[in-house]
């Protein structure tokens, strides 16, 4: 990328070049997709084994806050989108301005993951020794930022899984790996996708990217797009468990 | 006896003046080279170094079962021991071993190209190596871990005291290395072949790298999410292999072998690529049903997928499930068989000579067959009841992973030693230490396939008396073993700097690797190559200088024929 458009000494051409890193791309993509298969695999069996304990977990999540994130990652995408588009037409003002909006919706997204990070380590989500699924229904003091009317939804939640599932606690904290597992997993890609943006932003200020050569733009777009994707299976499979009722 | 004079006749030989090991000098040139052959050298160097840390706890192992009642080591250490020569020796060694080092080296070369799609990745991948095999030093210099390379659950995530973690998060990363030099290959075979260098036109030692590589991208992530889960488990309580929270360890083991099954097919696919190049060559004939074989590299790819299960016929999962995966082991047989049929039938009317690459060969499809035809057993669902985790099974996995994977990996290094290096091995050293190798290994291994089957277990530290006569022999083989692996060691490294020049083509092979200098320059070739012949073709190829080239199918021609 030092070099605008420079042809890379093992190959013949830039069009062999481009499709070289663009297959490269696709492939490491398919191996991301074996690598949140596996944790998907492990939270399929446990939530089809404990039903009652995921769908608790599940209830406990702030359903407005991973809605909010949603949004904000599918505009990010857009404007991920739009910068790909602006660096093929030449637009070369518009580049850095559509990577500025998509690293700042993607530290909106940081923000937001860390205040219901936040809350789970105060309300004794996180598993270990302190897990308890019961914590807030029993310690209503402690837990000021839940509404009182759905602590009492809770409390009467947390009695019905109770009455199916004796060893709920443990079962919740099941629930809850597959919560950080795999939502850190995913927030561990956003922060290399972010480091990648910025990479991308210092190239496009200095006005690299043309409609002849923008393969850096395009493949991290690509990661970008792919990053994305795995929100969207997520925020159903994590807070959407228990809310068609 | 020796092909050597019939293609390098004339004055006397000299390396070329400039190539890529005299190309630059210092130690920055190595650490930071993007060559694809310095980085294969640089695999060289940590493959071996691995290779011997895993041998020495091997001889330690044998050394103990000397005696029924263990008297070197106590059950203690006798556990890690066997626990630190499989994860030294699978992961550090026998995954990267043939792809890492003669895959980088030769594939670009065989394809025509200058390099592979992406050097600053295939360097990047041996810094992960090493970061990863630091990680795993780390945990054997500090006590090593005692949960087998399986590193199966809750053993390693709740009960084990040992140094499990450093050791999980080790293999982690070198996986990440595994996946990237895969991705590399894959990418490179798609776009980076010469003009005329069709798919059919493919070495097949590039389409057993193909097909292990779509193996390494498919199922290495999926056992780095879950050895990373394990050693999150074990560092910070998640639990979802651990009973006690209500997770499942039998959970763990689908996943792990999901990889670890296909990762056997890793250490063995680049192997049958070296013995179809072998093989042609030292026989002087095209490779007999060169389409089927290259088609068997992705059908064994393809099936090695579907049959992980099989190491878990004891572990109480469904009795149809262990009935659909038993028959999808033997199925695998049958690309592996399209392979040995296709080779024997390459040697049938073929001018063999007994060279050193060739020994390895002979070597690779006895045993190669031993170990495969022994798995069929153990495929088989009544009698692995009787040898689950026994001595039969060691000996089986040994057969395919020393005898076929070490075999082949050997007699592609002294295959392209010439290449590599520029200069020849002493041949008749070489075939002492080829025989001494099959010799020592058939007397390690054998017995291990009687006391199985008598019903001695793996693992354990201690054994019935009546087992020992088989231990010793098993023991005095490992010792002519080690001898066999010492002596390549040796030679070859004084080969590499005094050895008879070899030139372009000492055997002579077919390959495009051997159309450039050896040692070849930087850039691989002066000008790009243009294919126009089929591998293997030795007919159509009067550049070779051969004078006898027996027809196909397997009758010597009359001369004057053509």
């Amino acid at each position: 990328m030092h070099r605008t458009g420079a042809l890379y000494g093992q190959f013949k051409t830039l069009e062999q070049q481009k499709d070289t890193a663009s297959l490269g791309m696709w492939i490491f993509l398919v191996t991301e997709v074996m690598f949140f298969g596996g944790i998907m695999l492990a939270y399929t069996i446990n939530r089809h084994t404990y039903y009652h304990a995921f769908a608790m977990g599940s209830n406990t999540l702030s359903i407005q806050l991973g809605g909010f994130n949603t949004v904000v990652l599918l505009a990010s995408s857009f404007t991920m989108a739009m910068a790909v588009w602006s660096s093929q037409t030449g637009k070369k003002k518009l580049i850095p301005m559509f990577l500025t909006l998509t690293i700042l919706l993607g530290f909106v997204f940081f923000g937001v993951k860390y205040i219901e990070y936040a809350q789970k380590f105060h309300h004794h989500l996180v598993p270990g020794r302190n897990f308890d699924i019961t914590y807030c229904v029993n310690n209503p003091s402690k837990c000021e930022d839940i509404d009182a009317a759905d602590l009492d939804v809770e409390r009467a939640e947390i009695a019905n899984a109770l009455a199916a599932d004796p060893d709920l606690n443990s079962h919740a904290q099941l629930y809850y790996s597959a919560y950080f597992g795999m939502t850190g997993l995913h927030a561990l890609h956003m922060i290399i996708g972010a480091g990648l943006l910025f990479w991308l932003l210092r190239g496009s200020l200095a006005g690299r990217f043309t409609p002849e050569w923008n393969t850096p733009v395009d493949i991290v777009g690509l990661y970008w797009h792919f990053v994305d994707i795995v929100w969207i299976y997520l925020f159903p499979l994590l807070y959407l468990i228990d809310r068609h009722k | 006896m020796s092909t050597a004079s019939t293609a390098n006749t004339g004055p006397a030989l000299k390396l070329p003046d400039k190539h890529y090991l005299n190309a630059t000098y210092g130690i920055r040139s190595w650490l930071l080279t993007t060559d694809h052959k310095r980085i294969a050298l640089l695999y060289l160097a940590s493959v071996t170094f691995f290779f011997f840390i895993g041998g020495f706890f091997a001889m330690m192992i044998r050394l103990h079962l000397l005696t029924p009642s263990g008297y070197l080591l106590s059950a203690d250490t006798y556990n890690r021991m066997f626990t630190m020569h499989g994860v030294s020796m699978i992961f550090f060694f026998l995954i990267p071993s043939i792809p890492a080092v003669l895959g980088n080296f030769l594939i670009p070369l065989m394809i025509g190209a200058k390099d592979l799609a992406f050097p600053r990745i295939n360097l990047l991948s041996w810094y992960i190596y090493i970061i990863g095999g630091a990680f795993t030093l780390y945990s054997m210099v500090t006590g090593g871990l005692d949960t087998g390379w399986t590193f199966y659950t809750p053993l390693s995530t709740v009960y084990s005291n040992s140094a499990v973690a450093p050791a999980v998060v080790g293999v982690f990363i070198t996986g990440f290395s595994s996946i990237l030099t895969g991705l590399n290959f894959l990418v490179t075979v798609h776009t980076m072949r010469a003009p005329g260098m069709t798919w059919f036109r493919l070495p097949l030692f590039v389409w057993a790298h193909y097909a292990t590589s779509v193996v390494m991208i498919l199922g290495t992530p999926v056992v780095a999410i879950t050895l990373g889960l394990a050693a999150m488990e074990r560092l910070f309580g998640l639990g979802f292999f651990n009973p006690a929270m209500g997770g499942d360890p039998i959970l763990f083991q689908h996943l792990f072998w999901f990889y670890s099954h296909p990762a056997v097919y890793i250490m063995i696919l680049p192997a049958m690529g070296v013995i179809s190049e072998l093989i042609p060559t030292f026989a002087r004939k095209k490779l007999f049903g060169y389409h089927f074989v290259a088609a068997a590299s992705l059908a064994i790819a393809v099936i090695g997928f579907l049959v992980w299960a099989h190491h878990m016929f004891l572990t109480g999962q469904s009795t149809y499930a262990a009935l659909a995966f038993s028959f999808l082991t033997f199925l695998v047989a049958i690309p592996s068989a399209v392979k040995v049929f296709n080779w024997t039938a390459t040697l049938f009317g073929g001018s063999i000579s007994f060279d050193t690459p060739m020994l390895y060969a002979f070597g690779f499809l006895g045993l190669f067959l031993v170990g495969g035809l022994t798995g069929l057993f153990l495929g088989c669902l009544g009698v692995d009841m009787h040898v689950h985790d026994t001595y039969f099974v060691v000996a089986h996995f040994h057969y395919i992973m020393v005898g076929g994977a070490v075999m082949g990996y050997l007699g592609g290094l002294h295959f392209w030693w010439p290449k590599i290096t520029g200069r020849m091995y002493p041949e008749w050293l070489a075939r002492v230490a080829a025989i001494v190798l099959f010799v020592g290994f058939n007397l390690t291994f054998f017995p291990q396939f009687v006391i199985g089957y008598l019903g001695m277990p793996r693992r354990y530290h201690v054994y019935p008396p009546e087992f020992q006569v088989y231990n010793v022999m098993s023991t005095a083989g490992a010792s002519i073993l080690a001898i066999g692996y010492l002596l390549p060691m040796i030679y070859l490294t004084w080969a590499a700097f005094y050895g008879k020049v070899a030139g372009n083509n000492p055997w002579p092979a077919t390959g495009l690797e051997w159309t450039t200098p050896s040692p070849p320059p930087t850039e691989n070739f002066e000008v790009t190559p243009v294919v126009t012949w089929e591998a293997y073709d030795f007919r159509n190829r009067p550049d070779l200088g051969l004078d006898v080239v027996p027809d196909h199918p397997g009758v010597v021609p009359a001369h004057g024929h053509d």
